[in-house]
């Protein structure tokens, strides 16, 4: 943690803690709507960061994140609904759930050496088999959805993750902050170097003596795990869960599409990812509003419309173009 | 008992053949172009839109529309080829997904907006009518856009097994620097390909409107239903694709029909995951070296 703060030139720092200070005033200052954004923007952040270990990292493309969204977020909803078990307790069994299935599936793929777009089949292929899956389990309401009952009486519980909408900003907050630090602790280990060398050159990475079996298991199981509580957060936050909406291949690109822009395998590029791209996003949402237009798939061409553009002009994203501008980091030396 | 078994597997058949030529443009894209064309089922739901409006507006029937969106389409993806792919053929994959994804989701909300979410059904006068086999009673428009697939993946099977440039678009694929020291026009026969594999979606796109109603949320389970019967098949391999789309088509129509229609993809997934695990290259792929 220390060699990541050192790293950055004062300006970096001086940014840094003010983006912090002024997150943290934020509900202070800014109204319901706003806070909502905002609250949206710390869980792309984290769930981004989540992904960008795996796909950054490691150099292992998944396009099926959200099936751990879903996962975390069905366990602990079931738990909370049928047996009154909190998200406190329900955290552990539905991270152990999303991770058990990462593991199966890097298993999978690993095992037999699935890489590239085929991985990244499999992993869809495990999204959309769950998503169909849940269709059908009646104990989790099926295709009509579960819904967490809001009750007035619970809203102070926030051992329960019950409450406002200043109290979500605030555990999201925490939520993308630990994601943080979670990706600059693992980027500076031992594990983290070992994926940059499987990521660049995995049979390279072997003849240096890494298990690259083992390190990319280990990268599917933190990212599993880290989505998976993000799930949790997106099921008490929306209180309610649809398989067609929760395990969809638009959530699991919604999801990625931070990291990319903001910059692959860079720490702070979901976060100026997630602050790019929700933002616009409203911006543009209102302003169709505001002229008038009702139509519904205007965002998202936006969307992809972005995607085309950033991929084609700054495929590395945003990020590294940032900290080569304004100087946010020390050169290597 | 059985021969309702049978009627359910001969449908099964004749729509897969359908989707295995949807499939094929995906792997000749794949096995010469290298890039996964991630936008796959979003063209096929803008050819079904056409096939339907040439129908709905001048009476055109899709099984001979589908020759005229083929052709547009083969222009469309000759361009697409041209002015944008060809700069992200030597890129990383994420890169190329993601350039393909961006045009999915404006192909699938444009769509959305124009036509709305709501299933356009075409209604063809001989929607109904059927063939009886014996036993079997067999729909006629399946059997048409059936035969009407099988012709389509002959004259492409032919075009690359018998003509020069079929020949040449088969050297890229093989040694693509060997082409390129030959002296060919890598990134024309690239753009070439790409225009096929789109005239091939194109033609399944306004075959498909026979037997299913557009919607613009088709596009991305055709994707992926493109995907699977590809890997199934064996990614750029033809006769696999073929092959892939039968299986598909069979096991979808059984499942549907066994268990409950809305299960019926979860099969083809499972199908797909045991085929990537047991045998990644395909039915029909080649082994990796």
């Amino acid at each position: 943690m220390r060699a990541l703060w050192g790293a950055m030139t004062p300006r970096g720092k001086a940014l840094l803690a003010i983006l912090v200070v002024a997150l943290l005033l934020a509900p202070l200052a800014v109204n319901r709507y706003l806070l909502s954004v905002l609250t949206l923007i710390l869980y792309f952040v984290y769930v981004g960061q989540a992904w960008n270990l795996m796909m950054g990292y490691a150099g292992q493309l998944s396009l099926g994140h959200a099936l751990y969204v879903g996962l975390g977020g069905y366990v602990s909803a079931a738990l909370w609904v049928h047996f009154g078990i909190g998200p406190w307790l329900g955290v552990f069994p539905a991270v152990a759930v999303g991770a058990a299935f990462g593991a199966a599936i890097g298993w999978l793929g690993f095992r037999f050496g699935i890489e590239g777009v085929y991985f990244a089949l499999l992993t869809i292929a495990f999204a959309e088999f769950t998503r169909i899956g849940f269709d059908h389990i009646s104990f989790t309401g099926g295709a009509g959805g579960l819904f967490i009952p809001y009750e007035e009486k619970r809203l102070g519980e926030w051992w329960n993750l019950r409450g406002g909408q200043p109290f979500f900003y605030y555990v999201a907050f925490l939520m993308a902050a630990a994601g943080v630090v979670i990706a600059a602790l693992l980027s500076r280990a031992r594990i983290g170097f070992q994926w940059l060398a499987v990521r660049e050159d995995e049979i390279a990475a072997r003849a240096l003596g890494i298990n690259t079996f083992r390190a990319k298991m280990k990268a599917v199981l933190v990212s599993s795990g880290m989505t998976a509580v993000g799930g949790v957060f997106y099921a008490f936050y929306n209180n309610s869960l649809f398989p067609a909406q929760v395990f969809d291949i638009g959530r699991s690109i919604e999801l990625i599409l931070a990291p990319i822009v903001g910059g692959l395998g860079t720490i702070f590029g979901p976060v100026i990812g997630a602050f790019i791209l929700t933002p616009l996003g409203e911006i543009l949402i209102t302003a169709i509003d505001r002229i008038g237009i009702n139509a519904p798939g205007v965002k998202a061409v936006f969307y992809g419309l972005l995607l085309m553009i950033i991929i084609s002009v700054v495929p590395n994203g945003v990020w590294p173009w940032i900290v080569q501008r304004f100087a946010l980091v020390k050169r290597q030396p | 008992m059985w021969s309702i078994y049978l009627n359910v597997v001969t449908q099964g058949v004749l729509t897969g053949l359908v989707y295995g030529l949807m499939a094929l443009g995906l792997s000749v894209i794949f096995g010469v172009v290298r890039v996964v064309n991630f936008a796959h089922g979003e063209f096929a739901v803008i050819a079904m839109y056409a096939a339907f409006i040439l129908f709905k507006a001048y009476g055109l029937d899709p099984l001979i529309a589908a020759a005229p969106i083929a052709l547009a389409f083969f222009a469309v993806g000759f361009v697409l080829q041209m002015v944008l792919i060809n700069s992200f053929v030597s890129r990383p994959e994420h890169e190329q997904f993601i350039l393909l994804v961006g045009l999915a989701i404006i192909i699938t909300n444009a769509l959305l907006m124009i036509f709305g979410p709501d299933a356009q059904p075409t209604n063809l006068p001989y929607a109904f009518d059927s063939y009886l086999v014996g036993p079997l009673i067999i729909d006629k428009v399946r059997v048409y856009a059936a035969t009407a697939a099988v012709a389509v993946s002959a004259a492409l099977f032919a075009f690359f097994r018998r003509t020069r440039t079929g020949a040449a678009i088969r050297a890229c694929a093989d040694n693509l620097i060997g082409a390129a020291v030959v002296g060919l026009n890598v990134k024309r026969l690239y753009a070439l390909t790409f225009g096929l594999g789109l005239a091939c979606v194109g033609a399944a796109g306004g075959l498909m409107v026979t037997i299913a109603d557009a919607t613009p949320s088709l596009g991305p389970a055709y994707t992926l239903l493109a995907f699977t019967i590809v890997i199934i098949g064996g990614l750029g391999s033809m006769s696999g694709a073929l092959v892939g789309g039968v299986l598909i088509g069979v096991s979808e129509a059984l499942a549907g029909f066994v268990i409950a229609p809305s299960m019926k993809s979860m099969f083809s997934f499972a199908l797909l995951i045991a085929v990537l695990v047991l045998r990644p290259q395909g039915l029909m792929g080649k082994k990796k070296a």
